[in-house]
């Protein structure tokens, strides 16, 4: 791990946008995770909120290199450790207003059945931001320890 | 993926990842059990740790179709983070949840 000015020690990695390489990833937050002694649950909320963002990437991002950018980070706030992670796609964005909020009543009467990503995101982790356009998208999630 | 039967109820025991493929089989496996006969489905997840969304719509869609049929489906097993999920997404509030797969089994048996 590299240390940076803020003091956060953070792990690239780049993985291609092919089938599965999602679980590639979530490997890669479990040891940070593991690294800070996160527990096992919250190990696998930050893994299914990761897993979620890059299948999200995967099918709508349209990626020009064909790549996600991921980026994990740990560090201390308030007295608290924290994981975060990255996930950066050169994909042609998305306007998030224009994503319609799914609810259980729209799955099971058949309406909606996907677009659950960015709600189990935001559910599973302490914060969430994101930002979007031309270049791409930006998804910076954080669970503190 | 392991299946067993009960009398007229089926036991679907996953292992691993839960995506898409992993939600086909279990449809797959599921609906095969429904047309020899299952009334209930139990789903024991407890070696799964990761199911993602679309694993999840597939679980609905089985969900929706042992409903058509009457009939009842339970999961049990499930990780705190799969259970929140299942929360989230509304499963919880169509299919029961049981810690246990006896606890399961005897809940769809008797319903």
């Amino acid at each position: 791990m590299s240390l940076d000015a803020m003091g956060a020690r953070e792990i690239s990695l780049t993985i291609p946008v092919a089938p599965d390489m999602e679980i590639v990833a979530t490997a890669q937050a479990a040891a940070v995770g593991e690294f800070i002694e996160m527990s096992r649950d919250k190990i696998d909320e930050v893994k299914l909120a990761l897993v979620e963002a890059c299948i999200n990437a995967f099918e709508h991002a349209h990626a020009r290199d064909d790549r996600l950018h991921l980026i994990f980070r740990v560090g201390r706030e308030n007295a608290r450790d924290f994981l975060e992670v990255e996930v950066l796609d050169r994909g042609r964005g998305f306007d998030q207003a224009s994503i319609e909020q799914p609810s259980p009543e729209k799955t099971f009467s058949g309406r909606q059945k996907r677009g659950w990503g960015l709600q189990i995101m935001r559910s599973l982790m302490d914060s969430v931001a994101i930002t979007s356009g031309e270049g791409g998208t930006r998804i910076v999630m954080r669970k503190y320890k | 993926m392991a299946a067993e039967r009960r009398g007229d109820v089926a036991i679907l025991s996953t292992d691993g990842y839960i995506n898409n493929q992993g939600g086909e089989e279990i449809a797959r496996q599921a609906y095969a059990q429904l047309e020899t006969g299952a009334r209930a489905l139990v789903l024991n997840l407890e070696k799964t740790r990761i199911v993602n969304s679309i694993g999840i719509s597939i679980l609905i869609e089985v969900l929706e179709k042992v409903m058509d049929r009457k009939g009842q489906l339970a999961f049990c097993g499930l990780t705190p983070t799969i259970d929140k999920t299942f929360r989230i997404m509304g499963l919880a509030q169509y299919a029961a949840i049981y810690p246990t797969e006896a606890e399961a089994v005897q809940g769809v048996a008797s319903a």
